[in-house]
Parts: C-alpha cells; structure tokens; sequence
C-alpha cells in the first residue's frame, strides 16, 4: 500500500492532465500509465493501476481495460531491461530469427521470461517501425539497430554493467 | 535527380532546431499563411495541389478538410496521425526526428484552416523519444511567437500537445486513433459518424499523417498550382518512400513519382540493389498490407509497360497484377526470401493487432495464421491453401475498419502469385524444413498478350 | 414540431415506409420474419451496441432516391440508417448468404459447442443463428481457445470460451448501473470479460447482462443445472416491487419456480411495459423470489422466437415453424370448428388450476364421446 507519485512525478502528472479540456482527465490515461509504469519498477500493478484510475476520477475497470488492450504496459513483473526483439516480416527477412536465437541461448531464457538474477527479460514483439535498419530491438526508450550477435554481446554486456553499478 | 520538398534540408547540421531552421527560411510558410491568407484561401491551396493523404489511403487532403463541421461554438480539433505502424513504414519517424519544425509549421497552418485551437500529435508509444524532441521544438516554437495566444498578431490561439501511445497497430485507424487519445482502448469506431462531424470528444475532428501535414508546407510556399506540377497525373508532389529489406542502401527517400520502380531498387541515388548481388524475388511496395509482387509483375506492368512509383502506375491491373503505393513502405525480397513465411509473420503481426472488436477479424486473423504455420512447417495439405483463400474472402470487405483488409491483401496476393510455392510445401514437406523454393520464374519476363 | 419525416425503403423487395432515422434493422424487423437479419451483438434497448458481430450485414443496392449509387462493401444494418428511396438486399443478396455463412463460422470457431451442458442451450441465439445460416461441418482442426475460470459472485455464472464478444453486457452495466466492475480485458482473439481482480458483480440491476447475453457465457447460477428450459413453462406474473417494475417470466415446472427472467420480445429483447416502465428486473426479483406465492401469475407466456422452447407445448400460438398442411387436410376434410378443446375436457393445462386439485386426467372414452364428427 502507499505507493503514490512523488512530486516531481505528481508535478509530471498535473501537465498531462493539463492538456486536456476540462472534464476530459480521462485523456490523460495513457500518458498516465506510462508515467506510473516508469515509475513503478516497469510494471503496473492493480494497486498502481487503481491510484491512477482515483487520480482521474474513473473506476478502475476502466483502467484495467485500456492497460490490458495496449502492448507496452507489463502487468506482470519484469526484469531491470526489458529486451523487445522485432520479429515481423521486414525484420525476418534481415535476419532477426538468428538474432532471437542467439539472445535465447546467451541469456539462457524462452521469450517471456526473465533471467534468474532479474536483469533481463526477453519480449517478442511486432514491428516497431525500424524496418530499415533492421534486425533491432527496443531496450526501454532505446532502439537497439542494425544487430549482429557481436552487437548483441555489446549490448548486453553494457546492460550487466549498469545493473551492476545500480545495486 | 528529383525533386526535394521535404527533405531538401534534412542534411543541414542542426536543422532539428529552431534557429538553423530558421534560418534555412523555415516558418516562411507560417507568415505567409497566416498574413496574406485565410482559412479558405489555405484549403483552396492545398485543394489545388492534389495532395494526397500520405498514410496510407490516399484520400485527396483538401477535400478532407473542406467535410469538416464547423458549428457554432464547437471546438475543432485537428490531430496528427504519427502512429506509423505499418510494417515497412518509417518516413513519418524520420520527419520527425530530423525535421521536427517542418512538421510543426504544417501543423499550425493547418490548425489555422480548420480552426483548432488545441491540436494533438499522437504518436506510436514505441518511439518513446521523439515526443521529447517535438516538445523540445514545441517550446522553441512557442518562446518565439509561432505557438501560443495571438501568434503573429493574428489573433489566432493554438497549442500542440504530444499524445504518446502505448503499442496496438489499430490505433493508426483514425477513429481507433481518437478512441485512444480519449484514453479508451483503442476500438474504432463505426462510421458514420465520420470524424469530419464527431470526433474526438464528439467535435469535429480532422485526423492527417505526419507525412501529409509536412507537405503543406511547401504548398503554401509554392502554391498549390505549382506543387501540383510535380509528379504524375493524380500523384502529386513528392512522396516519401521507407526501403527496406534485401536492399544495399535501405533508408527514407524523397521521389517525385516519376521514377521507376527498377531505377528506384538499382540506381545508386535510392536503394542502389539488392544486396549482395542476389536476384530480385519481390516485393511489397506500399506497406505490408499491400499485395506483394512477383518481380516480373513490379517492374513492368500486365501489359508490358514500365511500372513506376507513383500511386496509379503501383496499382495498374488492380490486385488481380498490380498493388497500391500505400503508405510508402516498401520491403524488397531477395531469390533467398521464403514467401510462405514471409506471409506468415504477416498474418501473426496482423492477429496480434486485431482489436478484437468484430468477429471475422478476431476469428479469421488467427485462423490464417494457424493454417500458414501449419503450411509452413511441413503439414500442409492442398486443401489449406483453398481454405486459406476463402477465409480472406470472408474477412475483406466485412469488418468494422481496414485491419480486416489490411490483413486479408497479403494472403491474398501471395497465393496469387506464388501459389506454387504453397503448392511446394505441402508436396515436399521435408525438404521446405531444410531448403528453400528459391527464385524459380518469379523474375522471369511475362507473356504479354499482343 | 414539424410533421415526421417518412422514408421509403425497400427491403428483399418489400417496400415500407419508415421515419427518418430508423435503421435498416428497424425497418426489416417491422416488415419481419426472414427479412429481418440475424443480430447477436445489436441490442435496442441498449446505446451504442450493434455493429460488432457482423451477422447483420447487408448489400445495399440503391443508395437513395437522390443518390442511387450502390454501396461498395456490405453494412451493418444495425448502424446505418435508411435513406429514402433506398433500397436493400438481405437474404436476396447471395453475396449476403455467402458472408453470414462466413459470420456464422467465425463465430462459432472457438466456440466449445457444449450445449448438451449449456444452460442457454433452447434459448441461445448462436444456435438460432447457426441453424439458420451455418452449416453443419466445421473447417476449423485446431484447438479451440480456452480462459483461465473467473468468479463473478454468487449470482452469475460466466463461461468466457462461450462469449461472442458482443459487449451487450459492458453496456448493460454502463447504463443500468452506476459503477461498472466487469469490462473487456485483452485484445484481439484473446479479448475477455472479466473483472481483473475477483470482484463479485452485485449491483441491484447487474442480473439482466443473463438477458442481454446472446449466448451461454452469462448464465443464472441460481438456476444452474436444474432444468432444461424447454422443460418448463414459461408464465407471466409479477409483484410489487420496490426496485422495478416487477413484471417477469417466471419459468416453473409444475408448481417450482425454477428461474426469473425478464419479459422477452420476439427478436429476444427485454420488453417494457405497456405503460412505459423499463422492463429490466432487479435482482431480487430476478434471484430471490422463488416462490408462487411471491408472484401474482398471469398466464401463459407467448413465445415466439427461440428454437427449442418454441417447439414446447403450453400455450395456443407458439411455435416458430408453422404447419405446412391445413386442418382440413390432415383431418379428413373435416373443419376446424369440430374438433375438441381440450380445455373443455380436463384442467390439465389450465395454469391457473393447481394440478392437485384436479380430479384426473381425461380417458379414451370422454374423447369418443366428444369428438362425434
């Protein structure tokens, strides 16, 4: 319990809001979550979910719906980075099957899931519009492109090291 | 070499920001728009200029603008659709990250036509660091007087707002886009209503490309006469086309529509070939919903004749030989490129981003998509490939809004032209696992009947 | 006020006169019977529902008398409204029956098929549906998808693999009640209702999303398993109640009432009242009041519409598929007016006469006697 923005969240929070009409909060929404996301450890809980459906005055179902519907929001607990690999048809034909692959066997984990020290958590997703500099994945607001399985040990090694120096 | 509009000043160092932009002659536009014209004189313009919606359908841009309602003590919005999410597509993403004051100054010539005080952008969630660059210009543009209360002394108030999304295709649909920005799921709507007259919180709503909204810049420049003056036929202007896949120089490019299709893929200027001097197989020219293309069939039309970039020769012989310029995105595949599994990832992008709102889309997307994997994986009858084909039948055309057809064209057209290479791996399925089908006669010139 | 403005359209070349604003679906369910389309989602008495499930799609092909151009794709008749002049194609239109029969196959293609323990099994409109407009095989060889089981509550019970998607029942709790727990959840093929957290639906109005909802996935857990509809009698009755109008079906099997729904027109749609009162039920109502004596019984309840009930055996004139043969033939020329009532002879099937009292049934004889002719 308690989990609430802190100020400069909450300042964050008010600008958002503040786009809209009034009577029109609910607009806010997505930015909201994206916000609350960011955070909150990379994942909306239901409790995060209903302190921002009591911050725009709407019932919480409504807020489950729309984090539910859209593929960004993780309802579920994630590593510290979150490695989203592209794997739609301009990407598969560049070559991202050998890059998912190679990520699968380094990191030791299926698509889904996170490595046992919690660091990184493997996501397959749908083209985020990179298409050109393909094979690529997002890593938290980061495009990771033109990959290759030595970009790919960079990568990750860079990623350790700043889990390492968070701790 | 072609003619620049949009990103005749891409390469000038700092052109992102306000100053060098301006000094490059940017906001030009603005003053010329807002001092010299009026709302109608401005939609009269970009009437002239021909200019066609550049994400995706096409729709004449002026005409779009002319439907919308204006009653009395309503608020008008125009929004700006930036949720490129089309595989293929990324024009939009280098505008905007490159040019983000071209498409602000299109934006508030725009919002001066249709008089919209508060405009919004709403752009796709995964290009999570652009918004901060377009509220970076944004503020740029309000500390010297092009946004905000009485811009110019005009006595026109408008603000831009950056809207970020949250990953979900369905929400390019501009009423899917509008339920979204309201922060509901995003659902299109059913039509009618139409925007023009009921759109976001029921005002009447304007929704345009990144793309298109850019473009009127150098309309008001040149004026719409002028600007109609370049290209072809109905394809006016300039277009911007994102290539990708088995190409030697992938990348966002400028064309006229006056280029080939082959000079477009081969010459140095664009894609400069196929990549590592591998043979052309085909390709998807306009976006991945649009249909795919043998190689004979994309660079010259059924009837013999040189195919070209532009929105009528791209569609010449209608789906039965020809395809759509769409929203520019244009993957080429090379003679080592599996059609049956290209088509495959398709069909799963396009499940995973039904919204699940109407029954043939939520059913029939995922139906495809079993029944390809099946196919491509060895286990795949004769009879698949039929069923396969009416399945799409009973999607196009019966949904609540494109994504039916947009997943429907694909299937379609690949079985179209490549129905033997279905036909391969249903008969050979241990050797579809180990080889490939190849380019077989895709490249080969076709029979044009005298 | 102005005088109402009449449009004339033409439905499977029948042709009436409608007031503007009426939608296709209106008017072909006035002309009625088979030019009416098939609707699972659209629902009249609930805003903003209809165009989802795309059973009711239909060709239009004369724009209007103004502008006579045909419309490019088909349309949910459900959302469009008539224009004058126009005209429309339903079950004339091939092109119609080929895309419902596709509707009818999308729909029923993660369907579980398990009415044999459905309880909507007799009044479930996708079996209507799937009779009329399907057909008898399937294409589909995968799995069907299946849901994690979600707990709504004492009162109602949900069966996610059965749901269409209609989203009749979001509405229902958007507009009958104030706070809405239940909604849509997920996207695309994996969409559900659901209330993400265990949360029990309990508000007084939330019982009638089992009316609205077309299939098995909402059904009443107080009447779960313990009949098959067509077994029962369906009998108007109703009481003073202080939440609603209190005007019901009861649904009894001899002197048990077994279940209580709301009052149902043709087309499966609550029926106000002729007075004009709302004819959604409240919960009490609905699952309380499981006694006789709570009810002031009316009668018989008409129905018209659902399969299998129809078939049943209680009052004159249901039934859905008429007799092709008329009396006379099947009776040897003899007339209508000749033959027995059997009312006159036993009180069996007077609902009104409680079955304890009544003497004992009719015998072979009683009938020879009567039926002289």
């Amino acid at each position: 319990m308690g989990m609430q923005f802190n100020e400069t969240q909450m300042t964050e929070f008010k600008r958002l809001v503040a786009r809209y009409p009034e009577g029109k909060q609910k607009s806010a929404l997505l930015p909201a979550l994206h916000l609350a996301q960011e955070s909150f450890d990379g994942w909306l809980s239901t409790e995060t979910m209903d302190y921002i459906a009591s911050l725009l005055s709407i019932e919480p179902i409504e807020v489950y719906e729309v984090a539910s519907f859209y593929s960004m929001y993780n309802l579920k607990p994630v590593g510290k980075f979150v490695f989203e690999v592209c794997q739609t048809g301009p990407c598969m034909v560049s070559g991202s099957d050998n890059i998912i692959d190679y990520i699968k066997q380094t990191l030791d984990i299926k698509p889904g899931e996170t490595t046992k020290d919690g660091v990184f958590t493997l996501k397959l997703v749908e083209c985020l519009g990179a298409c050109g500099y393909a094979p690529m994945m997002q890593v938290g607001k980061i495009y990771k492109e033109h990959l290759t399985k030595e970009k790919v040990d960079v990568i990750i090694a860079e990623y350790r090291q700043l889990a390492a120096s968070k701790n | 070499m072609g003619v620049k509009l949009l990103l005749d000043k891409a390469n000038v160092p700092g052109i992102r920001t306000y100053d060098v932009y301006r000094r490059e002659g940017g906001y030009t536009a603005v003053e010329k728009a807002l001092k010299e014209m009026n709302p109608e004189t401005i939609v009269e313009e970009v009437k002239k200029s021909g200019l066609r919606g550049r994400g995706g359908a096409g729709f004449p841009a002026g005409m779009k603008w002319s439907f919308i309602a204006k009653p009395e003590g309503v608020p008008r919005h125009l929004v700006c659709n930036a949720d490129e999410s089309e595989p293929g597509t990324f024009k939009d993403r280098y505008l905007m990250e490159f040019l983000p004051h071209l498409l602000l100054e299109g934006l508030i010539i725009a919002s001066f036509a249709l008089g919209s005080h508060d405009t919004y952008i709403y752009i796709r969630g995964e290009y999570a660091w652009i918004p901060d660059i377009l509220e970076e210009a944004i503020n740029e543009a309000k500390a010297n007087g092009w946004l905000g209360k009485n811009i110019l002394g005009t006595g026109f108030d408008c603000n831009i707002h950056v809207q970020r999304g949250a990953g979900a295709y369905i929400c390019g649909e501009e009423t899917a886009l509008i339920e979204s920005l309201e922060g509901r799921r995003g659902n299109p709507r059913i039509k009618p209503p139409f925007p023009a007259i009921q759109g976001l919180w029921m005002r009447p709503t304007v929704v345009n490309n990144v793309e298109t909204l850019a473009a009127v810049v150098p309309i008001i420049k040149m004026g719409g006469d002028e600007y109609a003056k370049i290209g072809v036929g109905k394809s006016t202007g300039t277009k911007l086309i994102s290539a990708c896949g088995n190409i030697n120089k992938p990348g966002v490019y400028e064309i006229d529509m006056t280029v080939s299709v082959e000079d477009f893929i081969y010459s140095e200027e664009y894609c400069g070939g196929i990549k590592g001097g591998k043979q052309l197989k085909a390709c998807i020219p306009g976006g991945s919903s649009v249909p795919i293309l043998p190689a004979n069939l994309l660079l010259k039309t059924a009837k013999g004749e040189t195919r070209y970039m532009n929105y009528e020769s791209l569609s010449d012989g209608g789906f039965a030989t020809g395809s759509m310029m769409g929203s520019g995105g244009f993957i080429v595949l090379d003679e080592d490129q599996c059609i049956v599994k290209n088509t495959l990832t398709l069909a799963r992008f396009y499940r995973h981003e039904s919204c699940g709102q109407c029954s043939p889309c939520r059913e029939g997307t995922g139906w495809m998509e079993k029944i390809l994997m099946k196919i491509e994986q060895g286990k795949g009858e004769m009879s698949d490939i039929d069923l396969l084909w009416d399945i799409q039948r009973k999607i196009e055309g019966n949904t609540i809004c494109p994504l039916g057809d947009a997943a429907s064209w694909p299937v379609a057209a690949a079985i179209r032209h490549f129905r033997d290479e279905f036909e391969w791996h249903v008969n050979n399925p241990e050797l579809s696992q180990t080889s490939n089908f190849g380019l077989q006669h895709y490249a080969d010139p076709i029979h044009v009947p005298a | 006020m102005s005088e109402q403005i009449l449009f004339k359209v033409t439905i499977d070349n029948i042709t009436i006169e409608v007031p503007a604003g009426t939608t296709i679906l209106q008017a072909a369910r006035l002309v009625g019977g088979q030019v009416a389309p098939p609707a699972m989602c659209y629902y009249s008495k609930l805003q903003g529902s209809g165009g989802k499930c795309r059973t009711c799609l239909v060709e239009v092909s004369k724009g209007s008398e103004k502008d006579p151009r045909p419309m490019p794709k088909l349309v949910a008749s459900c959302r469009t409204t008539v224009m004058d002049g126009m005209e429309v194609k339903n079950i004339t239109s091939e092109k119609v029956v080929d895309a419902r029969a596709g509707v009818v196959e999308f729909l029923l293609l993660n369907h579980p098929l398990d009415c044999p323990i459905c309880d909507q099994a007799g009044e479930c409109h996708l079996q209507d549906l799937s009779f009329e407009h399907g057909k008898a095989d399937t294409r589909y060889e995968f799995q069907r998808r299946t849901f994690k089981k979600h707990d709504l509550g004492k009162n109602i019970q949900l069966h996610m693999t059965r749901c269409i998607l209609c989203y009749r029942c979001v509405f229902t709790a958007d507009q009958l009640t104030n706070k809405r727990v239940h909604g849509i959840l997920d996207r695309g093929d994996h969409s559900e209702i659901a209330t993400h957290i265990e949360k029990s639906l309990d508000n007084e109005f939330i019982g009638n999303v089992i009316d609205v909802c077309p299939v098995g996935a909402l059904t009443d857990k107080t009447f779960r398993f313990k009949n098959r509809v067509w077994f029962l009698k369906p009998m108007d009755a109703h009481r003073d109640c202080p939440t609603c109008a209190g005007r019901v079906t009861l649904w009894n099997r001899g002197d048990e009432v077994y279940r209580v729904t709301a009052r149902k027109d043709q087309w499966g749609e609550i029926e106000d009242s002729p007075d004009g009162k709302t004819g959604w039920i409240c919960n009490t109502c609905r699952f309380d009041k499981k006694e006789t004596t709570d009810w002031i019984i009316e009668g018989p309840r008409e129905i018209s519409r659902q399969s299998v009930i129809a078939q049943g055996h209680y009052a004159g004139k249901i039934g859905t598929t008429k007799p092709h043969e008329t009396f006379e033939a099947v009776n040897g020329g003899r007339q209508p007016h000749l033959l027995m009532d059997i009312h006159d002879e036993s009180e069996v099937n007077k609902p009104s006469v409680h079955l304890g009292q009544i003497h004992g049934p009719s015998h072979g004889d009683t009938f020879n006697n009567t039926n002289k002719a």
